[in-house]
């Protein structure tokens, strides 16, 4: 799973897409997830890493993982190539 | 190294368009005590959901009203409309505010009495009065509201059976410029009916007329519709005079004043935009003035208002069970408060606020109650921080109609809470049991 190309994610959490020209927010925990995704971590490693940093039990944070990660597909900003 | 306060990821489409003409939202605040106690500790004794009701805002709120009326106008009786919110604590404190009681029904009256209400502090209104109730009213001297001519003949009737001469008023409906125009309930004003049963009370001799009655409608938004209604109330009750040489003793404006909630489509929070009780009393009162009453023959003004008396008072703490996704990707969130006890989400955006510190994130929401109906509905869309499984929230201004109109509807009905002026909160209505439901059933012996 990918990011698109071209996308842009600033440090504050604003992120572009320049092909549609949508603009989304992203909150801090959303950024380090798409920093992950970028460094081509997959669903366990990158809830792992959130286990370790936060106070949140599992289940949680990889049921929030995958909503988050369905918003992304939502909005067309994901290349899912191992789903496709 | 200790870990950081959780909150999911969350991403959200910046939505351009035109920008909102009156400014950016209203910030959201975490509404973490009612009156001092905690949101938390109260769920944790009194379990979730919960209704609490603030002693000190319905005190308040009651001296407020009697304090934009009582400097306008001098003389002025409030009547706790018992429809609005009958649990006896709630008309306890209204009556120790000094307010008579407005009942609509045989129940309601009965509530009254038991309460210990003077039957001749009793206003008996609405378009069914059993022959019982009005039996009772009768003997105690009530004030009984006229809705209909059967129901007069009834009076008229019981009275000779009982040997006693009812204290009764008309009830009068009428175009005071608002639509929709309430004429379902009493005698119309403009086609002459409000006179055809004032010369019939005035001839048979057998009640004594006291007061003409008015309630022009529910959320009324224009306090320039209550002075047309003043205005003709008041020409009425001179006209009599004249006529008959009968001194009406009160004009009775019901209820009908708006609470802070805001009204689905509304386009501001009612907070802004929703007339105050100064602007009522002004209206009313300038109204009444500026008739041909004498300066030292003034009606008694009364006024009926409940919702706008007690909505503010009332709190609805629940708590949410789970987040999901819709088809659209839109965030439901169901909680465990359902529209079988938040009567008014049909008609009020209802402001909700969460119970513990949140981030500035928010995302759209739909929320969901925990009733399997699809009309179960709390808020279409609503801007709310991201909630978590088990969070809790405060739905405000829940005080009017929700705990009268309630329903026993796939769930039980939970605690009612009352906190009072020493912030000590007291339970002031019993979660029900399944004994308490199975109590009133009976199974006939051929199904055991």
């Amino acid at each position: 799973m990918k990011l698109k190309k071209n996308i842009a994610v600033s440090e504050s959490g604003l992120l572009f897409n320049p092909v549609t020209g949508e603009s989304f927010s992203v909150n801090p925990i959303g950024i380090e997830v798409l920093g992950m995704i970028r460094e081509a971590k997959g669903q366990e490693e990158i809830c792992a890493a959130l286990i370790e940093r936060y106070t949140a039990d599992k289940i949680t944070i990889e049921r929030d993982y995958h909503d988050f990660i369905d918003l992304l597909a939502h909005h067309h900003l994901l290349e899912r190539h191992e789903e496709e | 190294m200790s870990k950081l306060r959780y909150e999911r990821p969350v991403i959200k489409k910046l939505e351009g368009g035109m920008p909102n003409k009156f400014g950016i939202r209203s910030e959201i605040q975490t509404v973490t005590h009612i009156d001092g106690n905690g949101v938390k500790d109260l769920i944790k004794e009194y379990g979730s959901p919960l209704f609490v009701i603030s002693e000190k805002t319905i005190r308040s709120t009651i001296k407020k009203a009697r304090k934009a009326f009582e400097a306008r106008y001098p003389r002025i009786q409030f009547a706790w409309s018992y429809k609005t919110n009958y649990l006896n604590a709630v008309c306890s404190i209204f009556h120790q505010e000094g307010s008579w009681a407005e009942v609509v029904s045989g129940f309601e009256y009965d509530k009254a009495i038991a309460l210990g209400v003077n039957g001749k502090k009793i206003i008996f209104n609405g378009p069914e009065k059993k022959e019982e109730d009005l039996s009772k009213a009768i003997q105690n001297d009530s004030l009984i509201h006229i809705d209909h001519l059967d129901e007069f003949y009834t009076i008229v009737e019981l009275a000779g059976v009982l040997g006693k001469k009812p204290r009764v008023a008309v009830r009068v409906n009428m175009d005071t410029g608002v639509y929709p125009m309430w004429d379902r309930f009493g005698f119309n004003y403009e086609n002459g009916q409000a006179w055809d049963v004032i010369n019939k009370i005035m001839h048979s001799g057998k009640a004594e007329l006291v007061g003409l009655h008015c309630h022009i409608g529910t959320f009324m938004l224009a306090p320039s519709a209550y002075a047309i209604a003043a205005t003709k109330l008041a020409d009425l009750a001179l006209a009599i005079e004249r006529k008959y040489n009968h001194e009406i003793k009160y004009i009775d404006l019901g209820g009908g004043f708006p609470s802070k909630n805001t009204l689905k489509g509304a386009y501001l929070p009612g907070t802004d935009t929703n007339p105050t009780f100064d602007d009522f009393a002004e209206a009313i009162s300038s109204a009444l003035l500026n008739s041909n009453f004498k300066k030292d023959n003034l009606p008694l003004l009364i006024l009926e208002t409940g919702r706008a008396l007690i909505d503010e008072a009332g709190f609805l703490l629940g708590s949410v069970i789970a987040n999901k996704r819709s088809s659209t990707g839109r965030r439901n969130t169901i909680i465990d408060i359902g529209v079988n006890l938040l009567f008014t989400s049909y008609w009020y955006d209802h402001k909700i606020t969460p119970a513990q510190s949140f981030t500035h994130y928010t995302e759209e929401t739909c929320v969901y109650g925990p009733l399997c109906m699809n009309i179960d509905v709390i808020r279409e869309s609503a801007e709310l921080p991201l909630l978590n499984r088990g969070d809790h929230v405060v739905i405000h201004n829940t005080g009017a109609y929700n705990l009268t109109q309630w329903m026993q509807f796939i769930a039980l009905r939970p605690n009612v809470l009352l906190i009072d002026m020493d912030e000590k909160p007291h339970l002031i209505r019993q979660k029900e049991t399944v004994d308490n439901m199975n109590g009133m059933e009976r199974v006939p012996e051929h199904l055991k």
